[in-house]
């Protein structure tokens, strides 16, 4: 494939994509919107993973890729479902109104 | 400048500009449509590297179910803007700024640090060698075949594939449980 891009292109968008994640974890106070910001830092990780792989010319990045895609998909099963019940009883996503031990 | 690299800062600049938009913007729903813009980014660069299965796996694991899921628990709980609620201070949102921010120039020091070490600096992206016997002399060879993924997964990471098929089974059982009505949690509070 000619590409003349660099590997370091690859690499600054992934550390690009996970600060975004990291920035959007920490000033969103919706639940929902904190587990999407998650799901962004493991697609950073993803392309950093991937990468590696074909720079090495390794496939076990590759399949560490196919892995975390497994673990973030359960994750966010678990979450929403934690999330819905926590709404049932709270009336609220936000992370604001889940101070239970605050006081 | 060749349209390779057209491609690759189209989406880079997709996929970074979607996350952006996601982080900032006031509805879940759009945030969440901003965010299958940028998955979508990711699926392409991954087709830029050469990985078109771990592509279509993200189209559709995150941009399908994923996000369905997200999107059905958004409208399930009818969640509107966060305008109307106290907004987060200026002042704390410069402090998570400079966090986000430090995190940032931290991973680059070390990527600088170690700059020799990755052995990036050539510039070139290896010739994949499409080898006749599976690359069982050499480890695993990446290739753009699924089935060396499967040849991987079915070896090497047999252990690891069974642990997160029980992981999916318990997350199921768990995601089950959660969802169903216990009329005893009823009195607890």
């Amino acid at each position: 494939m000619m590409l003349s891009v660099t590997p370091q292109h690859f690499l600054i968008l992934s550390f690009l994509l996970v600060g975004i994640g990291f920035l959007g974890l920490l000033i969103r106070r919706n639940v929902l919107l904190m587990l999407m910001s998650l799901e962004l830092m493991l697609n950073g990780i993803n392309v950093a993973l991937l990468t590696f792989s074909r720079v090495g010319g390794n496939l076990d990045g590759g399949i560490f890729v196919f892995f975390i895609m497994t673990v973030a998909a359960a994750e966010v099963a678990v979450g929403l479902a934690l999330l819905v019940a926590l709404y049932k009883k709270r009336n609220s996503v936000l992370s604001d109104d889940m101070g239970l031990l605050k006081n | 400048m060749n349209a390779v690299d057209l491609l690759f800062w189209l989406f880079a600049v997709l996929s970074v500009g979607g996350g952006l938009f996601m982080v900032f913007s006031r509805h879940p729903v759009s945030a969440a449509m901003f965010m299958i813009v940028s998955l979508v980014g990711v699926a392409a660069l991954f087709v830029l590297l050469e990985s078109f299965f771990l592509a279509i796996l993200q189209v559709l694991v995150y941009a399908g179910a994923v996000m369905v899921l997200f999107l059905f628990i958004i409208m399930l709980l009818d969640v509107g803007p966060e305008a109307g609620k106290r907004k987060l201070s200026h002042f704390k949102t410069g402090i998570f700024g400079i966090l986000a921010t430090f995190l940032l120039v931290g991973i680059l020091l070390i990527l600088g640090n170690s700059y020799d070490s990755l052995a990036l600096d050539q510039s070139i992206w290896p010739e994949l060698s499409e080898s006749k016997d599976g690359g069982a002399s050499q480890g695993l060879p990446f290739s753009t075949k699924v089935s060396s993924f499967g040849y991987g997964l079915m070896t090497k990471y047999m252990l690891p594939i069974q642990v997160s098929g029980f992981m999916l089974l318990a997350a199921m059982v768990g995601v089950i449980i959660l969802s169903k009505k216990t009329p005893a949690r009823e009195d607890v509070k």
